[in-house]
């Protein structure tokens, strides 16, 4: 059903899924005031469906950050590329970031095309154990641009809740884009009777970054989602030439570790830039396989473990 | 409604963190050093990051009978900062908006604020082509002083394949492309000053010339930089952030980028 309205809700409004929809004092007058008196109420008639789906989903984890360009994706490829070298455990990596969707490249499947059967939508598969699903893989071609509004964009992440076919999943790893928008609700929102085990934050060291970092953890305390904890990433460079340390961005107000501990939540450690990180995003290989002598897949991996003895 | 503003240019870029805000940062105080009125209007609602970047967090918005005042940055009034950022009461405060009210805020970002005579407006915008986007879009449409955008980049390829969709939307509704800056383009090591590519290199570029767009140049890592927009504050003594920027090495490139742009020194 189309639940689009026509004009954008007033300030006061209710939310069409209100039971005072169409009755409170900013309705009068609104032009959307009729629609949304006459649409049902009530919580979503899709959650019955979307909690059966994921069901079976032992673990569910969030890649979150206010800022953009931090290494959500990477950290979540990365997330996906460790778990999945266990295998026993069955991986599920979904990227719910709309407008610019990097999971697909960074595991090496872009132009893969979802297939979908009388069961749903199937993931692709990057590994006998990784699945993934992102909108890249329904993508007429490459550079196509998604210009959605809001609730567009939370039609296709109620999708991917609710029709793709997962399978029995030990960890789920959801990346997001940046922001505290209409993705964020939407996927917090449509999981809250599930439960989603936490969420995992990034940041870079320099406080244009931890500003906005600060929004994303208010967030998610407003949202009632759990910190798992929080990873700085871009931490120093050593130069490939001369081995000296550099801080590219500096961390003048004390980096992560100052924000976790001023925020009361879990400082999982720092990684360190590394160019080869970036390589291997590009041609979506794992930098863990390629390069597991560098500190930064050392760091990673701390990371990983840190996380799993917090979920299990 | 923004008659009164010479020129109109977007910062886009379809990725994050590849250096919008600061891109905005410096082509504002090159304008500035120009001789230029420059307005910056920052759209980025849930991570707006002009107030710090300028060293104005403290600033506030006025209402006068006109409108919205900016935040101007000294009393020179030649360069004023509008973002949400100077609307929240604590800077830890999140911004949890559905699209709707977003696009009702941009709207009154266009039609409250209160320029004056501005010889450019510069707009930071957020990561994506969503709301924010479709929003400023549908309210330039019918001005005649928009020049277009610059859009910004990375090298590395999953940045360039984000940006290419912000491309495309620029075709979509219009928006002149005015050239592509590659930002973080390499890193020269302070203690050997061997230049690494730690993004790799010349993404930018090779985009440009495949989309036949001008290419504005390569702007590499420059911790200095960054050093400068944090302790700007602190460091109040050495004089204004648009005299030290001067001194700075990407002062020298960004003038190189305005004179790409037609900018010239006003006399």
């Amino acid at each position: 059903m189309n639940t689009q309205l026509p004009t954008p809700e007033p300030e006061h409004c209710p939310g069409p899924e209100s039971e005072n929809a169409g009755k409170s004092d900013a309705c009068a007058g609104c032009a959307n005031k009729e629609i949304c008196e006459s649409l049902p109420k009530g919580p979503d008639p899709d959650l019955p469906l979307i909690n059966k789906r994921l069901a079976n989903i032992r673990h569910k984890l969030l890649v979150l950050s206010g800022k953009g360009g931090v290494g959500k994706s990477t950290f979540t490829s990365m997330l996906s590329w460790a778990l999945a070298a266990d295998p026993n455990l069955e991986i599920g990596a979904m990227d719910l970031d709309i407008c610019g969707p990097s999971l697909p490249k960074m595991l090496g499947c872009e132009n893969e095309t979802v297939h979908s059967s009388n069961s749903g939508w199937s993931p692709v598969y990057v590994g006998d154990n990784l699945g993934m699903m992102s909108i890249q893989f329904m993508l007429p071609n490459e550079d196509s641009a998604i210009i959605w509004r809001g609730s567009k964009k939370n039609g296709l992440i109620k999708q991917f809740l609710k029709d793709v076919d997962w399978g029995d999943l030990d960890y789920l790893v959801i990346d997001t884009p940046p922001g505290t928008s209409d993705e964020h609700l939407s996927v917090t929102t449509y999981m809250k009777e599930l439960g989603i085990d936490g969420a995992l934050i990034v940041t870079t060291p320099q406080e244009v970054a931890l500003l906005d970092v600060r929004k994303e953890i208010d967030f998610c305390r407003k949202a009632g989602v759990k910190i798992l904890g929080l990873v700085e990433n871009m931490s120093g460079f050593v130069c490939p030439s001369c081995g000296g340390e550099s801080k590219i961005f500096k961390p003048t107000t004390g980096g992560g570790e100052k924000l976790a501990k001023e925020m009361g939540i879990n400082y999982l450690g720092s990684v360190p830039l590394d160019p080869r990180i970036g390589k291997s995003c590009d041609s979506g290989e794992s930098f863990l396989d390629l390069y597991p002598d560098s500190p930064a897949t050392e760091a990673i991996l701390d990371v990983v473990d840190a996380l799993r003895d917090e979920i299990e | 409604m923004l008659d009164n503003i010479d020129h109109i240019v977007l910062v886009l870029s379809g990725k994050g963190g590849v250096g919008k805000s600061s891109v905005t940062t410096q082509l504002a105080l090159t304008l500035v050093r120009l001789g230029y009125k420059v307005g910056v209007l920052d759209i980025d609602l849930t991570g707006p990051s002009m107030p710090r970047m300028f060293g104005l967090e403290h600033g506030k918005i006025h209402q006068s009978s006109k409108g919205w005042v900016p935040v101007y940055y000294d009393d020179s009034k030649r360069l004023s900062v509008m973002s949400l950022g100077f609307l929240l009461g604590d800077r830890g405060n999140s911004v949890v908006w559905r699209g709707p009210k977003k696009t009702a805020m941009i709207r009154q970002f266009i039609k409250d604020v209160e320029w004056e005579d501005l010889d450019y407006l510069l707009i930071d915008t957020p990561p994506g082509t969503s709301d924010e986007h479709i929003a400023i879009a549908e309210e330039l449409r019918y001005c005649k002083n928009v020049d277009g955008a610059v859009v910004v980049t990375t090298p590395q390829l999953v940045s360039v394949n984000d940006v290419k969709k912000e491309i495309n939307f620029c075709e979509k509704v219009n928006f002149k492309v005015l050239g592509i800056v590659e930002n973080m383009s390499g890193f020269v090591c302070p203690h050997c000053d061997e230049c690494t590519n730690i993004f790799s290199s010349g993404g930018g570029e090779a985009l440009a010339t495949n989309l036949k767009l001008p290419f504005l140049g390569s702007v590499p890592i420059d911790p200095t930089f960054n050093e400068l927009i944090e302790m700007q504050l602190e460091w109040k003594d050495r004089g204004s952030l648009i005299d030290q920027y001067g001194k700075s090495a990407l002062s020298t490139i960004f003038a190189q980028m305005g004179e790409k742009l037609g900018w010239a020194k006003l006399t």
